[in-house]
């Protein structure tokens, strides 16, 4: 009886969620929920507060912390905001010899870790480096040299790796916007530097808020750098929790509250981005007018690439390969290769796993926009400004409670515990990587997003199409850039990642990440050269594949 | 799958990666598998601090000697230990290897460690470098002392830790970063041995004689002496080996501090810690494991594990790097190294009070 009144109702209830967008709601929201479950782990930290651990930290070195954390939030941020959009404006709007290559050439220091960066910097800048024994030969022990152990030393080193990120999203944005904006803004009597402050910039607005804030999570998650700088931070704070006062509830304590902070600071970018919304002219995209400057405006717009150029590419791998040149015979051996592939295949799968759930869950978000489906989105994308350690072990507490569920059913089944599990799979591994950059795949496509005219959805729909074809073969095409922009950042990044891949790894799947890390902590720098070199040559590929297709496709 | 067969099978895909991507990455999840390393009775799974190129020509030896295989991954003390203690009883460890006592004593203390009774083990390895109750066993000594600028400091003028803290060494002090374990084992230990008022006392003095602000590695902080910034710091020995190994002319030179008479305060010894290793409570092959730490004291490995890092071994008689005997003799604190792991907490939050960074 009943199971007929349920199949007479059930098909209308169905027939109405699953047009009203039920499956994709469904996917979305498990997804979210997926990535959330390991940083909700964190948050269980509250459960055992020890007042005692707080009391210390906030008696001795918490106000410290605090201070220097904001400081170097502010540093990164007007330092890949200043490099990252004067850089992306130079390369669309002005003409010179070489800037075809320095379009791409700029984008190279992503393939270059922050971590790597930071211990050839000072391997080269300060006193016992290369440069200051020159100086130290022509002038004598009384010369003058900025401390590179600074503040200043680590906002430098931060802010060169990290200003791809605004360099990238500000000039896909200069490029959107076409040339027919500036020159409407010029026939209205602007000078030029009045159309870029007034019209240009104010544009670009929302995508360099977006590659700003990247840079800033990422530069909160920072240990690597900071930790070789000796400039403590926040996350200082949170590993001596864990590592010095064996305390891993407390660290968790105060990697949710790093959380909170970023929660609330992500609110205000979407504040700062606004309501506004920007659709550029197609048309203009194509034939792109860039003024030929000359004398001494010439040499700034020319020379100012190349001087960030050489700080944040070229020196580092002179002095990289400098190093490798040393080791290299006796360190390189055929184990490089399986270090490479493996680095290889989890970049590829993670990328490729991220860039869907993105895909999936900014599709959701825009066209069934529930309010908690919003709100998943926000906290999942949380994740990229943990620091590493604490969300990989956020994820492997999930994978061991599932692990133990699933062991203790099949003991009851079978006698015996399994010989396999979650975690030390690639499987978790992967899904790791993509709680960690989801934020940045997400970013990418939701941006693509961004350029679609809600009109072209409203007219696909009223044609008849379903979502699934609306999503194929309306938006596809036209998210393709963004979609592969979104693949190639995560894979850069994944390759880059260290935390996460050298607690989760199954055996055997060393990364060259994790042949940095083990180089690097035994003070060994000038043999992690070599590991690093094939690092940043491994990630030159996407890099350079990254630019073409972004300046191809426009 | 094998690795070489999934990545052709990304590279045909990502022709079109968008259509095929969720098709990749399902057929990514189940190819690779969820499998651990095979319950074989030949195998022991091994996690380690102590890194790939310091641990491995070790493993390899001894599967070449008898044919048993080493699975191992490496990692932080920290997190390998909290891996330890959420796969509980599944765990596929059979041996946890880590660089300083403190963490074998937390690892002991979470009870993710078995006791072993082992005649060779406890012949092999002194008392005071191996845990009492017999969780875990020292396998190489690591000695930190004091590094001095041959051409400003003579070795009269050095005496003690303790003396370091003392005004006459203002602005000539270079440190390693008190986040490092060497540095909490070493304050611990001054915890263990004067209570925690004059621990503090002493390391507020070092504070106060800081010539730069302290170094992410011990490394630096001896070419910071080399290069005149300060004259004497303190340092793991092996890693002055190296520096001498790639720059013999520097003028450094090694000091052994608290040599002094036993049974005064400046005649502690220097400051050792180990790089050791325990069984864990639910290894898979615990006599596969238990014969490799056992193996890991012997003579022949005892010899390659100490010059594979220019370390000292735990066994006596054992031969050592020529390099290292020529730093001479010097007398070892034998104060238990549990010490170190019990106190580490103190030790860290004296030196955040004492503004030691």
């Amino acid at each position: 009886m009943n199971s007929v009144l349920v199949s007479q109702a059930m098909p209308r209830r169905w027939s109405q969620w699953w047009h009203s967008g039920g499956p994709w709601r469904l996917t979305a929201g498990v997804l979210a929920l997926l990535v959330l479950l390991p940083i909700a782990v964190i948050f269980t930290g509250w459960v055992q507060i020890d007042s005692e651990v707080w009391r210390h930290l906030a008696d001795t070195v918490l106000t410290g912390l605090v201070r220097n954390t904001l400081v170097l939030l502010l540093g990164v941020g007007v330092g890949v905001t200043v490099i990252g959009v004067s850089l992306a404006w130079i390369t669309t709007a002005y003409e010179f010899r070489g800037r075809a290559a320095l379009e791409w050439l700029l984008m190279l220091p992503l393939a270059v870790p922050p971590y790597v960066l930071a211990f050839v910097f000072i391997g080269m800048f300060d006193f016992s480096g290369p440069v200051q024994a020159f100086l130290n030969g022509w002038l004598g022990p009384n010369y003058w040299f900025p401390e590179v152990r600074s503040e200043g030393g680590v906002i430098l080193v931060m802010s060169l790796a990290l200003y791809p990120y605004v360099y990238m999203l500000a000039r896909a944005a200069f490029i959107a916007q076409g040339r027919s904006v500036i020159e409407a803004a010029r026939i209205h009597g602007l000078t030029p530097r009045q159309a870029f402050l007034k019209v240009a910039l104010p544009m670009a607005r929302p995508a360099v808020v977006a590659g700003m804030s990247l840079a800033l999570m990422e530069t909160l998650a920072d240990f690597g750098a900071v930790s070789i700088f000796n400039y403590d931070t926040f996350t200082t704070a949170i590993y001596k929790a864990w590592f010095g006062l064996f305390n891993l509830p407390a660290a968790g304590q105060l990697a949710s509250l790093l959380l909170l902070f970023v929660f609330v600071a992500l609110i205000g970018e979407g504040r700062l981005r606004g309501k506004a919304r920007y659709h550029g002219d197609a048309r203009g995209q194509r034939h792109l007018y860039r003024a030929r400057l000359h004398g001494w405006r010439k040499a700034l717009v020319v020379g100012w690439p190349l001087l960030v150029l050489t700080f944040a590419f070229i020196l580092p791998l002179w002095q990289l390969l400098t190093w490798t040149w040393q080791v290299v015979a006796d360190d390189l051996d055929e184990r490089y290769w399986d270090l490479l592939l493996h680095t290889l295949t989890l970049g590829g799968f993670a990328a490729l796993f991220t860039v869907s759930s993105a895909l999936l869950i900014a599709y959701t978000r825009r066209h069934f926009g529930h309010p908690l489906v919003r709100f998943n989105v926000r906290l999942a994308t949380l994740g990229y400004a943990l620091p590493g350690s604490v969300l990989a072990v956020g994820i492997m507490t999930a994978f061991a409670w599932v692990d133990d569920r699933v062991a203790d059913a099949y003991e009851a089944g079978f006698g015996v515990l399994p010989d396999w599990a979650l975690m030390g799979s690639v499987f978790a591994l992967v899904f790791a990587y993509g709680v960690r950059f989801l934020a940045v795949a997400y970013g990418a496509v939701d941006s693509a997003f961004e350029r679609i005219r809600p009109s072209i959805m409203e007219a696909a729909r009223g044609l008849g199409a379903s979502h699934g074809e609306v999503l194929r073969r309306v938006y596809l095409p036209i998210l393709r850039p963004g979609l592969l922009t979104g693949t190639l950042l995560v894979f850069v990044e994944v390759m880059k990642e260290m935390p996460a891949t050298l607690l989760l790894r199954p055996f055997g799947w060393d990364t060259l990440a994790v042949r940095i890390y083990e180089l690097t902590s035994e003070g060994e720098w000038e043999r992690a050269a070599l590991p690093a070199v094939a690092l940043v040559l491994a990630g030159l590929g996407p890099v350079i594949l990254l630019v073409r297709r972004s300046a191809t496709t426009h | 799958m094998h690795p070489y067969l999934s990545y052709g099978v990304l590279i045909l895909m990502s022709f079109n990666p968008i259509r095929r991507s969720l098709l990749a990455a399902t057929l990514g999840a189940l190819s690779l598998g969820f499998a651990l390393p095979a319950l074989s009775a030949d195998k022991v799974v091994v996690y380690s601090a102590r890194k790939d190129h310091l641990i491995k020509p070790l493993f390899d030896a001894y599967t070449a000697k008898t044919g048993v295989e080493i699975d191992f991954i490496t990692d932080k003390e920290g997190p390998l230990l909290q891996r330890l203690k959420a796969e509980g009883r599944r765990t596929p460890a059979d041996l946890l290897i880590t660089v300083d006592a403190g963490n074998l004593w937390h690892a002991a203390h979470e009870g993710v460690l078995a006791k072993i009774d082992s005649a060779i083990l406890n012949g092999n390895v002194p008392a005071h470098l191996r845990d009492p109750d017999g969780q875990w066993f020292g396998l190489s000594i690591r000695a930190r002392t004091i590094v001095r600028s041959t051409d400003r400091v003579p070795p009269s003028e050095l005496s003690t830790y303790e003396d370091l803290a003392d005004p006459k060494w203002k602005g000539r002090l270079c440190l390693r970063t008190s986040k490092k374990v060497y540095n909490q084992s070493l304050v611990a230990m001054m915890i263990a041995r004067h209570g925690m008022d004059e621990a503090e006392r002493i390391v507020k003095g070092w504070v106060a004689n800081l010539a730069e602000p302290p170094f992410s590695n011990d490394t630096k902080a001896m070419q910071a002496v080399a290069a005149g910034k300060c004259d004497v710091t303190v340092v793991n020995t092996y890693y002055f080996g190296r520096l001498q190994k790639s720059e013999p002319n520097l003028p450094l030179a090694i000091f052994w501090p608290n040599q002094g008479q036993d049974g005064h305060a400046a005649g502690t010894g220097v400051h050792v810690n180990i790089s050791g290793a325990g069984v864990t409570r639910y290894a898979k092959h615990p006599q596969a494991a238990q014969a490799l730490l056992e193996w890991l004291s012997s003579d022949e490995a005892q010899a390659l594990f100490a010059s594979l890092n220019m370390e000292y071994p735990v066994k006596a008689g054992v031969e050592i790097d020529p390099l290292v005997a020529a730093w001479g003799g010097f007398k070892a604190d034998e104060t238990n190294l549990a010490e170190a792991g019990r106190l580490q907490a103190e030790a860290v939050k004296l030196m955040d009070r004492a503004g030691y960074k």
